[in-house]
C-alpha cells in the first residue's frame, strides 16, 4: 500500500473541499497520525470523498474509505480512482443478507472483516460509514456491527465518530447534479468497546455518538 | 493598460483610502496596547477587525480594477456565489428544491452577471424579478412537493432577489453612460462603497458615543436613534465633501450620500431580521472560515440598486 500519493489526490481532494464548502471542525480530538477508524452518517456519494479530502494530507495518504464494490467496480474510472486514488478498500454490499444459511452468513461477515483488518495492517486508518446505507439526513440510522467486530480484533485503534452536516443538500440520493451549499464536518471523542459491552449497547452508543455532533440541528 | 491607472483623481481617493488606513492601523495597535480594561476591549477589537476588512476590499478592489471591467464583474459574481452559498445554506430548503436551487445556481446566477457583461440592460433588469420569479415556481411544482410550497418558493426568490440581482447592480454600475464622465466610471463604485461602509462605522460611532433611545431593539438591540442619525448625517457630510470623484454637485452628492446610507440602514436592518428568523447572530458564526459575506454585504444589496437607477434617471440621458 506505500505506493505513496497519487498527484491527482491532492487535486481531487481540493475540489471536493471546494464544491461542499466543508468547514472542518476537530471538537473530540486533534488530528493525528496514529491508526483510527473514522465512522461517520452517510447521506450522499459524496461522503466519504469529503471526508477524506478534509483531513490533513498527511493523514490522507493513510486513511482509506470502505466503499461499495458494485458502484466502484462499475466503470474503468471509478475503478482506477477507487484502486489507485482512494485506495479504497471495496466490499460486496448485503452478501451477509444474501447468505443462505446462519454459518454461511457468519462466514462472510466473518471474511468482510478480515479485509478490514489486513487494509488497516500497521499504518493505515479506514474510513467507515456504518449505517450500510444513505439515510435522508433527518436521523443517523442504525448501525451495521462491522464496526464492534473490527473494534474486537484491533482494541489499538481508536474509532473516532464523525458527522457529516447538510451532505445530504448538496447531493441527496438520487439526483447526480450537486448543489454548492457549505456543509459541516465535525469529529468527536474516540470511543472504544468497554469490558465486556454488548454489541448492540456498543452500537447503539456509537450512533449516539454520531448524531451528538449535529451543529445546526434538523432543517 | 487599463484606465483606472490614468484616472488621477480615482488614484488620489484610493491613495487617501490607504493612506487612512495604514493611520488607523497605527491608532488600533496603540489602542489595543493603551486600554486593556474589559469595557473598552470590544470596541478597540470591532475598530481593528474593521481594519483588516477593509484592507481586503481595498486590496480586491486594486486587483479587480488592475484586470478592468471583467475583473470587476467577476470579483462581484464570486461575491454573489459566496452569499448565495451562505443565504441557501442557512435557509432550511427541503429535498424536492434541488433541482430549482442547481438552476438558481448554475444557470440564472452566470446569466445575470452574463447580461450585465454584454451591457443588455433590458434583458438584465428583468431577468430575475420577472423571467425567475416565473420559473422558480413553476420548477418546484413540476418537481412535485408541496409542502411549505409558497413558502419555498418566496424563500429562493429572495435569496436571488438580494444576492444576486441587487449586487449586480454594482459592476452595471460600470456601464452607465454618462456624458463627460466616460471612463471615470469605476469612482462611483468606489463612492458607493466608502459612503456605504463609513455609514456603517460612523453608526456604530455615534451609538457608542450617545447612543440612548433604541430603535427596533427586537431586530438589533445595539442600534439607537442617535447612532443612526449621527451615522447617517455624517457620511452624508462625507459623501458630499466627495463630490468632486463623482459626476455630482456638492449637493446632488449629499443627496446621493444620505439615499445610500438611509437604504444601506434599511438593508442591513432587514439582514438583522433575517438572522433573528433563522435563529443566528452572524451569518458567519455556523460558516466559520468561508462565512461573513452576507454580514459584510448586508447594507449594500440594499444600496446598490437605488443608487444605480438614481444615477442612471438623472445623470444618463
Amino acid at each position: 500500500m506505500s505506493k505513496g500519493i497519487h498527484p491527482v489526490a491532492s487535486l481531487l481532494a481540493a475540489v471536493a473541499r471546494g464544491i461542499s464548502g466543508v468547514q472542518v471542525q476537530w471538537a473530540g480530538c486533534e488530528p493525528s497520525e496514529r491508526q483510527r477508524i473514522y465512522f461517520a452518517n452517510h447521506t450522499s456519494h459524496l461522503d466519504f470523498v469529503v471526508l477524506w479530502s478534509a483531513l490533513p494530507s498527511y493523514i490522507r495518504a493513510h486513511a482509506r474509505p470502505i466503499a461499495a464494490k458494485d458502484y466502484w467496480e462499475e466503470t474503468w474510472l471509478r475503478r482506477y480512482l477507487a484502486e489507485n486514488v482512494f485506495k479504497a478498500v471495496l466490499v460486496e454490499r448485503g452478501i451477509v443478507s444474501k447468505a443462505r444459511s446462519p454459518e454461511e452468513a457468519k462466514f462472510v461477515s466473518r471474511s468482510l472483516i478480515e479485509d478490514m483488518v489486513v487494509a488497516l495492517g500497521e499504518t493505515n486508518s479506514l474510513i467507515l460509514f456504518p449505517e450500510g446505507t444513505r439515510g435522508t439526513g433527518e436521523k443517523v440510522g442504525e448501525f451495521r456491527a462491522g464496526l464492534y467486530h473490527l473494534a474486537l480484533r484491533r482494541p489499538d485503534v481508536e474509532l473516532v465518530p464523525a458527522y457529516l452536516e447538510n451532505m445530504n443538500r448538496i447531493l441527496p440520493k438520487g439526483e447526480f447534479l450537486p448543489v454548492p451549499m457549505l456543509s459541516l464536518l465535525t469529529f468527536g471523542k474516540p470511543v472504544q468497546v468497554e469490558p465486556g459491552e454488548e454489541k448492540e449497547a456498543f452500537l447503539e452508543r456509537a450512533r449516539e455518538a454520531v448524531s451528538s455532533l449535529r451543529r445546526i440541528g434538523p432543517a | 493598460m487599463p484606465q483606472a491607472i490614468h484616472d488621477p483623481k480615482l488614484m488620489w481617493l484610493f491613495g487617501g483610502i490607504l493612506f487612512l488606513l495604514v493611520i488607523l492601523g497605527f491608532i488600533g495597535d496603540i489602542l489595543k496596547e493603551r486600554h486593556r480594561d474589559e469595557a473598552s476591549r470590544p470596541t478597540i477589537y470591532n475598530l481593528n477587525a474593521r481594519v483588516r476588512a477593509w484592507w481586503k476590499m481595498c486590496t480586491v478592489f486594486a486587483i479587480s480594477l488592475l484586470i478592468g471591467r471583467v475583473g470587476i464583474l467577476v470579483v462581484f459574481a464570486i461575491i454573489s456565489f459566496a452569499a448565495m452559498r451562505e443565504y441557501m445554506t442557512l435557509v432550511p430548503t427541503r429535498r424536492g428544491d434541488h433541482r430549482t436551487l442547481f438552476w438558481s445556481f448554475f444557470v440564472i446566477m452566470p446569466l445575470q452577471y452574463y447580461l450585465v457583461g454584454v451591457q443588455w440592460y433590458g434583458f438584465f433588469a428583468i431577468m430575475i424579478p420577472v423571467l425567475a420569479f416565473i420559473f422558480i415556481p413553476s420548477s418546484m411544482a413540476i418537481y412535485g412537493d408541496t409542502e411549505h410550497f409558497l413558502e419555498r418558493a418566496a424563500k429562493i426568490q429572495f435569496g436571488l432577489m438580494v444576492c444576486v440581482y441587487c449586487l449586480s447592480h454594482a459592476p452595471a454600475l460600470l456601464l452607465l453612460k454618462i456624458p463627460g464622465f466616460g471612463g471615470h466610471e469605476a469612482r462611483l463604485l468606489l463612492y458607493l462603497g466608502i459612503v456605504d461602509q463609513m455609514n456603517d462605522v460612523l453608526q456604530y460611532f455615534w451609538g457608542k458615543l450617545i447612543g440612548k433611545h433604541k430603535v427596533a431593539w427586537r431586530v438589533s438591540p445595539s442600534r439607537t436613534w442617535e447612532g443612526f442619525f449621527g451615522g447617517v448625517l455624517s457620511a452624508t457630510a462625507l459623501g458630499a465633501a466627495l463630490w468632486w470623484v463623482t459626476p455630482f454637485t456638492p449637493l446632488q452628492s449629499a443627496g446621493m450620500a444620505f439615499t445610500i446610507c438611509f437604504v444601506g440602514s434599511a438593508g442591513g436592518l432587514v439582514m438583522s431580521a433575517m438572522k433573528r428568523d433563522i435563529g443566528i447572530k452572524d451569518f458567519g458564526v455556523v460558516v466559520e472560515k468561508q462565512g461573513g459575506m452576507l454580514d459584510r454585504i448586508d447594507s449594500l444589496c440594499f444600496a446598490v440598486p437605488i443608487f444605480f437607477h438614481l444615477v442612471r434617471y438623472y445623470f444618463v440621458p
